[in-house]
């Protein structure tokens, strides 16, 4: 079987795999029989690392067509059903045995040309050709793929590949099969390296691990707190901290350089210029874990030559670390507007040695030392939350909101710093949403397994002020179980008004409640606001669309909780 | 007059004075297949195929019914009208409607490829043809059934040697009785839920040949099912009775198995794309072999087929009805705007 078929049966089996065992399996079976070169590419494809895109989903789609035959309407209606564009065309292509194809499958195909390595290889390759000869290349590859393979093929174009399989479970099928320990496998898969040019036992091997100054540790992260924390046992042993809302993120200074990595992998030193300014007092071969946030200085402290109070910074809203994040090529107005700044946490490395074993108040200590000696308005130690009894700490938790905060963080204080998201020692314990009665007014195919569903949904509240006219305010794709969703869908597609595009508008009837986490104001909405992480809370079937929220009752909250975050005023422990 | 009108009670011939297939009671009804959403309880009589009779008498009770055969002619008030097959389920038919040699022929629900038992659908040449549309997107192109099946079968090997049980999802009338052969081949036993156990009862009295079958015993021990095959309709895949196949793997058989994501959202475990609808292909080469000059495209995509045959020169009109709202047809069924009228 060639790479490409043995990769594209990979995907289809973790894509209908519904445990997790099934799919470790699948993987681990695929790392002992695949080729050491597409193994690294795997490695990469699947840890959120993509080839350069070379070819575009609009020539992709205008070749299709061309072999197809097919109107474009036809193309977009095939593609509002599917809801994924690699698979509509994998779909909408005819089989290899098909006469379209006559001349084109007999192309002599050299040794390796059936290994994924090689596509993707060839795929870099044409990027510097002209349009024709992209054309050639990709039209004869679908010709002699089957069905499955076309979809990998379209997707290794297209980028991103979401089955489900997470970076535990490479990290894990890759320790089965190289009998290494996980921990030390996903360290040495993160930070960057090119799969392009990277040998399988050069990226797993320990010295190549020692010489890559950026690489990053992977982050420990928590589970929601579900029971009441009593159940947590004696208060002395928790350490609690504000959750902050947002981008987690680890600062590395080794060798003299500075790097800034991100957890969605991404190194985003560049995007993050102001950082820069706190290598001169960060000691070599140091990791700090935290959180990459918006940082209003607090007044008096704007200037960077003026002393820093610990924990008095305001955060701002996400909305402001988001006009910054994305972009590469920061401005001075945008430095101005939407400082970052860096909330530290933990210590993960320091004097060059991997301090991750070491329990949080050690850790902790030595972190507070070296966020001190910093003194800069944008660098600040994650400020303790102090209680003495779990009845305190349920009271400050309902303060979170005012401080720009999502909840608390509960740290066992003897803990080590562990890898992936472990259960036992580390909590997330996020304050209720913030909700609001809204009526559904339009609805969308979903994507992925939503498709040919119809479940992307756009909500209105009433204008009292304007004749109880419906303004819309958020779209929210989450919260209800498949049976709802079933049920939403047969709704729309009986009471839709009219069609646009792949938009129904349908009938004002269905009321749900809808939590979001923060609200800031907005001139891209008619409502006048943004709301962050909006999802459907619940079904209010026992409500009618007159009985809704108002705009008013938005606005209301917008005042309340949309001025920037909030201050921290009080010193850390 | 038309020959043929749509009315909110479904297809009517006004000169005939009878129903195709109507989902409220009337007094004459001719049914295309006996799947709930084209035959419908409580009218006065009722005409269909003989193998259908068998099949409506189980699932509306007792009626006036008549039976006929493949291409036999019934006048109707001075309409002649004659059943032809349609390949879908056993029993199932098109309805060929002539007047004064003016000919309409109504699709029922088809398929273009033989499954072995439903018989073969057979072209009908026409002036008006009204086609049903449950997978009438160019994504829809089903491979060979052999294929569908090796693949099944190989995964019901590969369950067996890991000690599990296959329980396969499938429409109890139609799909059931499909697979059962080829499953017959790779599973010395196989068990059918009592839904689709009483339709191969029904079959079995009618003189169908079906491969031996046993019917899952709520009281026998778990051992029982170990390594074998089970049949059973959907939804079972959801409640607390598919527990009793512990450790088993879940297959789902339908042609919505042809898109990743609805597989995902079924929790299959494996996703077949076999229908007992016509794939896009099969849709426009049956509606071509009528030789028809008009087309009226009912239930699935109907916008988009009907859109799709006026570009190819054929006149085309989509019809809204109140069939697809069960069985295979849930997902697409409505899926057009409500002002839509022929």
């Amino acid at each position: 079987m060639t790479g490409m078929r043995l990769f594209a049966e990979l995907v289809v089996l973790l894509g209908t795999s519904t445990k997790t065992n099934d799919k470790l399996e699948a993987l681990t079976n695929y790392f002992s029989g695949a080729v050491d070169k597409d193994k690294v590419w795997v490695i990469a494809l699947f840890s959120g690392r993509r080839p350069k895109r070379t070819v575009n989903s609009t020539q992709l789609t205008l070749w299709s067509l061309e072999v197809t035959g097919l109107p474009a309407w036809l193309y977009e209606e095939s593609y509002h059903t599917v809801g994924d564009l690699a698979e509509t065309i994998a779909l909408l292509l005819p089989d290899q045995q098909d006469p379209v194809w006559s001349g084109l499958t007999d192309v002599e195909r050299a040794e390796e040309d059936g290994s994924l390595s090689y596509y993707l290889k060839r795929l870099t390759e044409i990027g510097k050709e002209e349009e024709p000869i992209k054309k050639d290349f990709i039209i004869q590859c679908w010709a002699h793929m089957n069905k499955d393979e076309r979809f990998v093929f379209n997707k290794l174009i297209t980028g991103g590949f979401r089955i489900g399989v997470s970076q535990k479970m490479i990290v894990n099928a890759l320790g089965r099969t190289t009998a290494t320990s996980p921990s030390v496998i996903a360290h040495r898969i993160s930070g960057s390296w090119d799969p392009a040019v990277i040998s399988f036992s050069n990226l797993l091997s320990e010295e190549d691990a020692a010489s890559n100054v950026s690489r990053p540790y992977p982050f420990y992260l928590a589970y929601a707190l579900e029971d009441e924390p009593s159940a947590l046992g004696n208060p002395d042993d928790w350490q609690a901290e504000w959750k902050w809302d947002g981008i987690r993120g680890e600062v590395i200074k080794r060798q003299g350089q500075l790097f800034v990595w991100s957890r969605g992998e991404e190194l985003m030193t560049e995007r993050l210029p102001e950082y820069q300014a706190f290598s001169n007092d960060l000691p070599d071969g140091t990791v700090l874990d935290g959180e990459i946030i918006g940082i209003q200085p607090a007044a008096g402290t704007s200037s960077s030559n003026q002393p820093v109070s610990p924990g008095n910074f305001t955060v701002l809203p996400f909305a402001a670390l988001q006009t910054r994040i994305g972009r590469k090529n920061v401005t001075k107005k945008q430095l101005t507007e939407a400082p970052v700044g860096f909330i530290a946490y933990d210590l993960l490395e320091y004097e060059g040695v991997d301090w991750r074993e070491k329990p949080l108040r050690e850790r902790r200590a030595q972190l507070e030392q070296i966020v001190g000696n910093i003194h800069h308005p944008l660098m600040h130690i994650s400020p303790i939350v102090k209680f003495n009894t779990w009845d305190e700490l349920t009271g400050a938790r309902q303060t979170s909101r005012d401080r720009g905060s999502e909840g608390i963080m509960l740290k066992k204080k003897d803990s080590p710093y562990q890898v992936g998201r472990k259960r036992g020692d580390w909590w997330k314990w996020k304050i209720d949403p913030l909700v609001i009665d809204a009526v559904m007014v339009y609805a969308q195919k979903g994507h992925g397994r939503r498709s040919n569903l119809y479940t992307d949904y756009t909500f209105a509240v009433r204008d009292e002020s304007n004749d109880n006219k419906l303004v819309t305010f958020t779209k929210a794709y989450s919260g209800l179980t498949d049976k709802e969703l079933a049920e939403v869908d047969t709704f729309v597609k009986r009471n839709s008004l009219e069609k646009f595009g792949p938009v129904r508008t349908v009938r004002p009837e269905l009321v749900f409640e809808i939590a979001f986490e923060g609200i800031a104001a907005s001139s891209r909405h008619k409502s006048g606001v943004a709301l962050r992480f909006p999802r459907i809370n619940r079904w209010r079937k026992d409500k009618k669309s007159d009985e809704i929220n108002t705009l008013e009752d938005l606005k209301k909250i917008l005042q309340r909780h949309g001025k920037g975050g909030g201050s921290n005023t009080e010193g850390s422990a | 007059m038309p020959l043929i009108e749509f009315t909110d009670r479904g297809l009517y011939c006004p000169q005939g004075g009878f129903f195709i297939d109507p989902w409220r009671p009337v007094d004459k009804a001719v049914i295309t297949h006996a799947h709930s959403d084209h035959a419908r309880a409580g009218s006065n009589s009722y005409l269909c195929h003989r193998l259908t009779l068998p099949l409506l008498r189980l699932r509306l009770g007792d009626h006036h019914y008549q039976a006929v055969e493949w291409g036999e002619s019934v006048t109707i008030n001075g309409v002649h009208v004659s059943l032809h097959p349609s390949g879908h389920i056993i029993g199932s038919s098109q309805v060929r409607v002539e007047y004064n040699g003016e000919i309409w022929v109504v699709s029922g629900d088809y398929k273009t490829e033989d499954d072995g038992i439903s018989g073969i659908f057979e072209p009908v040449r026409c002036h008006t043809f009204i086609t049903e549309s449950t997978f009438g997107l160019p994504i829809y192109n089903w491979k060979p059934q052999q294929e569908i099946f090796s693949a099944m079968q190989s995964w019901v090997t590969k369950n067996k040697e890991a000690g599990k049980t296959s329980v396969l999802i499938a429409y109890s009338l139609g799909k059931a009785q499909r697979i059962l052969p080829p499953l017959s081949a790779v599973s010395d036993r196989i068990f059918l839920h009592g839904a689709v156990w009483n339709v191969h009862q029904v079959l079995l009295n009618a003189g169908i040949n079906l491969p031996a079958v046993e019917k899952v015993d709520l009281d026998a021990p778990k051992e029982t099912f170990r390594n074998s095959v089970v049949i059973a309709p959907s939804g079972t895949e959801e409640s607390p009775w598919i527990r009793r196949f512990q450790p088993f793997e879940v297959g789902v058989c339908s042609g919505w198995m042809q898109v990743r994501g609805n597989i995902r959202r079924r929790n299959a475990d494996a996703g077949y794309a076999l229908s007992d609808h016509a794939d896009w292909k099969g849709l426009l080469s049956a509606i071509k072999a009528t030789g028809a000059e008009r087309v009226y495209v009912t239930h699935g995509f109907q916008a988009a087929l009907s859109r799709y045959l006026n570009e190819q020169g054929i006149q085309a009109a989509e019809v809204r009805t109140e069939y697809g709202e069960d069985e295979e047809g849930t997902s697409a069924a409505a899926d057009e705007p409500q002002n839509i009228t022929p």
